[in-house]
């Protein structure tokens, strides 16, 4: 029997049940099931996140200047961004502006990330979805070399010597039958379309790709002493700028701002020499893949915006990547978005494993309750405490909340904010996605597929490799006018604090909107709450049975064998999961964690 | 169960020559501190040892371990991973998803039985029968049992994995647990840290290899080479700190000086780990180097000796000199006979041996 959800989406849970858990290739642990008919289209999809971890119960009573500490400890993947949002809540709470070369630093340490994570994710998360390591044996070195030469005309490493010396290394590697994490994968899946010489191709940048991504961290590393989770602070950022004088090199001087130049250049290089063409080239043989695994992404859009360049000033005017949000599919209306109304955010728990008083209604992050309650329904196969086999949406089924942006179930990601910039006219974003579209000669709304969030990612990487550039130079010229202020100490001593006090901190992660709200109280913590990217695009149902991001893409994607859920995995990959980050929140009101019950 | 390659034969295989790889022995023991000598040693005991297999789960966590796994300079993560050891499950980066990936977990337990390198990164949840961290549809806690039984040897990579981490501080609503304290009878290497540093987690698993045995280790279960002494002992700016040369304020003239962190918080007095010698990220920096103090990531339950700014008390200003020796005793008793899987390792100990004894002879004429 097929149902239809209120945002548009039918559901029909008769056909057969395929179980994928775990998701690999993403951060943290994630089930998908999902119910095909009989010609293995998928029509019902259930998402699952199997894992909390009480963060933000830990945080209460804490001193508000650590809580960026434990909040970048959500998650190691996309290192310092919950940092980031904790301290501009804090700041947000305690009326602190932090100067702007701090503002600056912390721009280049978040798009170093956006840069590093997105290259990590197509090569190293997604590639394998679309490249058949195993087929490059059977490339002609020769055609490889002429193909990577077409595509990428000044990447050096394309000989047919290069690619043939892979290729044998790779022989030898398969002949040995110790696959290593390419074991029991789906080689000569007929999902996988590329010729043998792209397979090829995408393997060896895939192996470079693994070597660079270390190299665009350095940039963390220099301002904020190590990578993963480099060292922030409430007020600015902890490194001092020191180019003239004694003691430079215990502060950021010539030579570090050389060799964060550096790996700007460098990166700038790999993404457009390496990363696109890799992408187009991979495109190119998926378009099928640019109308399949759309769900919300045609309907409901957001971002936060991000990337101020007026510190402390997070209006349209200062976010180079702006705020709004879009719903009902009306592409050229964008909506403010407000971080503190009552009425916008809001957090559903119907099908989440939390108890509120009232489970009809969201709560707004302010006013949230973490009150854990595990529980399945009746219609559950197996055990969870001992072997799962199916879960019933119809109860609670997922660690991960629902959240609702004025009750609208909303996709957030590189795609969301690469439409929104699109949309509010932002001109660098315009080119790069037109030019896209038109190497693939695809419509703008091949955009609103599983093809196109892989793309968008692909188009903010370049953007913002470039974007760091122009930040490093604007940190110069900062220092070029004498500037190198980094930090705002009036407020640091909590005798400066209000008796009580509340901020948000909002923040575009990599994989999405991330919102931090906390409240202030006789210096301590009193409330914490969290509202990531996964906790969006994973989201269960919610009260009134509306489907969230990943449950909508999945559906009406043909299967070509259920059993090698290589078609899941692509969709899925697309919007780069973050399960630890989907971890949750406390309340005012929360004292304890309450005994979770199985029924 | 097939023949496993030697390691020598791995390294031909991936196109490394003959050249090459004494050169690469020849690094990997200068790197160690060993004499120049024992590369040759070192060289005939890789030709005739085989790849572990490794299994890497993952249990409550931020994946931050697996991160800066990847950024290893030396040796290279990909190398790690496709030719050293045999990664035949890791969820982080595997092709195989659902069922396939299980498969992997089952076959290389069967297969390698005894003989295979359990690491795990996080931890596991104990309240509630384990359901705040389930995967492949059941408690990770029960897979993690279940890996470890037959484990050669179990590495607890960071500091979840080592003591609890994040979602142990208090109140500790899921009952995060270490690794230790579910796996009570196999060898238990820590390496904390959050995340651990990039060449201490490929220099602890290249070690493994390249002697056959775990290294040494401290009472805690760490790895004495990483973690036998204090960031402050060997940190660039302790000479501010005898000089009583502080930063008062962030951003302060002290600061852009790098003047010592100390009353700002810093934890380096009381926190083991290499940061301060093998540094972060290739070299590049670590937090004091980068004007934070040090938060004592890689010391246990370092999340609720905070608040993270407020100056350590009791940190003797000189001759503070009770270190890791003291933490020493007793750990080579906890490392036990057991991790010598393969014959022909005993030249190589014989080898380390003498190294070790070397050091404790007086120098000769002067010269070290």
């Amino acid at each position: 029997m097929s149902t239809t959800t209120p945002n548009g989406f039918t559901l029909d849970g008769a056909g057969r049940r395929v179980v994928v858990d775990p998701i690999t290739r993403i951060e943290g642990h994630l089930r998908i099931e999902v119910n095909v008919d009989e010609k293995n289209v998928i029509r019902n999809a259930v998402s699952t996140g199997t894992m909390w971890r009480g963060l933000e119960v830990i945080l209460k009573g804490r001193d508000p200047r650590d809580a960026w500490a434990f909040t970048e400890r959500i998650c190691g993947v996309c290192t310092g961004v919950h940092a980031l949002a904790s301290v501009r809540s804090v700041e947000d709470a305690l009326g602190v502006t932090i100067p702007a070369q701090a503002n600056t630093i912390r721009n280049i340490l978040s798009l170093a990330l956006y840069v590093q994570d997105h290259l990590v994710h197509f090569y190293h998360l997604h590639a394998l979805d679309w490249v058949d390591v195993v087929s490059g044996l059977k490339a002609d070195p020769k055609a490889t070399s002429e193909l990577a030469q077409t595509v990428s005309p000044r990447w050096p490493k394309s000989s047919p010597g290069y690619f043939k010396d892979l290729q044998t290394r790779l022989k030898k590697f398969v002949d040995s039958g110790q696959l290593g994490p390419f074991r029991n994968g789906y080689w000569g899946h007929p999902a996988y379309k590329l010729p043998p010489e792209a397979n090829l191709m995408a393997t060896a940048h895939y192996l470079e790709a693994l070597d660079f991504q270390k190299e665009i961290v350095k940039i963390q590393t220099v301002f904020g002493g190590k990578n993963p989770h480099p060292n922030w602070l409430v007020g600015g950022v902890p490194c001092s700028l020191s180019i003239d004088g004694a003691g430079g090199v215990g502060a950021i001087n010539m030579e570090r701002l050389n060799l964060v130049t550096s790996i700007i250049d460098q990166s700038v290089d790999f993404i457009e020499q390496v990363y696109i063409p890799d992408l187009l080239a991979v495109a190119s043989f998926y378009k099928d893949w640019a109308s399949l695994g759309g769900g919300l992404a045609s309907k409901s859009l957001l971002s936060y915006g991000e990337f101020p360049q007026i510190a402390g000033d997070d209006s349209n005017k200062s976010l180079l990547l702006p705020r709004g949000a879009i719903i009902d599919g009306k592409l050229s209306e964008l909506h403010e978005v407000d971080l503190k109304a009552q009425d916008q955010v809001q957090e559903f728990v119907t099908h989440s494993w939390f108890k509120y008083a009232d489970e009809t209604k969201g709560l707004h992050p302010f006013d949230g309750v973490t009150e854990p309650h595990f529980a399945v329904g009746p219609n559950t196969k197996g055990d969870p405490k001992k072997k799962l086999e199916a879960i019933d949406e119809s109860a609670k089924y997922s660690w991960v909340k629902a959240p609702r942006w004025k009750g609208h179930a909303m996709e957030v990601g590189p795609l969301a904010r690469m439409v929104i910039a699109y949309m509010a006219g932002n001109t660098q974003v315009k080119e790069l996605v037109d030019g896209a579209l038109k190497k693939l000669d695809v419509p703008i709304t091949a955009l609103f597929s599983t093809l196109g969030r892989t793309a968008a990612r692909g188009l903010e990487c370049q953007w913002a490799a470039h974007q760091l550039r122009a930040e490093h130079h604007k940190l110069i010229a900062g220092l070029k006018a004498g500037d190198s202020s980094t930090a705002n100490v009036e407020k640091w001593d909590p005798k400066h604090w209000p008796k009580k006090c509340q901020g948000v901190g909002y923040m575009e992660a990599p994989r999405g909107a991330l919102g931090h709200w906390i409240v202030i109280e006789d210096g301590k913590i009193q409330s914490y709450q969290a509202v990531v990217p996964t906790t969006w695009n994973g989201s269960p149902r919610d009260a009134a049975g509306k489907i969230g991001a990943y449950e909508a893409s999945l559906l009406d994607t043909p299967m070509a064998d259920p059993k090698q859920p290589l078609e899941i995995l692509r969709t899925i990959h697309s919007f780069d999961p973050c399960l630890a980050c989907a971890a949750h929140v406390v309340g005012p009101d929360d004292e304890e964690v309450t005994r979770v019950t199985v029924t | 169960m097939a023949r496993v390659e030697t390691f020598y034969e791995v390294l031909r295989r991936h196109g490394v020559s003959r050249r090459s790889f004494v050169q690469f022995c020849s690094l990997t023991a200068a790197s160690l501190g060993l004499k120049p000598a024992f590369a040759e040693e070192l060289a005939q005991a890789m030709q005739v040892k085989p790849r572990i297999p490794v299994l890497w789960l993952h249990g409550l966590e931020c994946t931050c371990c697996s991160e800066s796994f990847i950024r290893s300079a030396h040796p290279l993560a990909k190398d790690v991973v496709l030719s050293l050891i045999s990664l035949d499950y890791d969820d982080t980066i595997m092709a195989a998803a659902g069922e396939q990936a299980e498969q992997c977990l089952e076959d290389v337990r069967r297969e390698y039985k005894g003989k295979y390198l359990l690491c795990v990164e996080g931890n596991a949840p104990l309240a509630d029968d384990g359901v705040y961290c389930i995967t492949g549809g059941r408690p990770f806690v029960e897979q993690l049992k279940d890996y470890a039984a037959d484990a050669m040897a179990v590495v607890s990579w960071g500091s979840c994995a080592s003591w609890g981490c994040v979602q142990a501080a208090k109140p500790n609503p899921t009952h995060a647990v270490p690794v230790h304290e579910i796996v009570r009878d196999k060898p238990v290497i820590k390496v904390p840290g959050c995340p651990p540093i990039a060449e201490v987690m490929t220099g602890v698993i290249s070690y493994i290899l390249t002697f056959d045995r775990l290294p040494e280790l401290d009472r805690q279960g760490r790895p004495k080479m990483f973690y036998g002494q204090r960031i402050h002992d060997k940190c660039y700016r302790r000479g501010h700190f005898d000089a009583g040369q502080f930063v008062e304020a962030w951003d302060d003239d002290g600061a852009r000086q790098g003047w010592c962190l100390y009353k700002l918080g810093c934890r380096g007095p009381t926190t083991y780990n290499a940061c301060s010698t093998v540094r972060w990220n290739d070299g590049v920096s670590f937090p004091i180097q980068s004007g934070h103090g040090c938060i004592g990531c890689s010391e246990k339950d370092f999340w609720d000796n905070g608040p993270f700014y407020e100056r350590l008390a009791n940190v003797n200003l000189f001759g503070a000199e009770a270190n890791a020796d003291g933490w020493a005793k007793g750990a080579a008793a906890v490392v036990g006979a057991g991790m010598a899987v393969h014959a022909g390792i005993s030249a190589v100990v014989r080898l380390r041996d003498k190294e070790r004894h070397d050091t404790h002879l007086p120098p000769k004429g002067g010269t070290p």
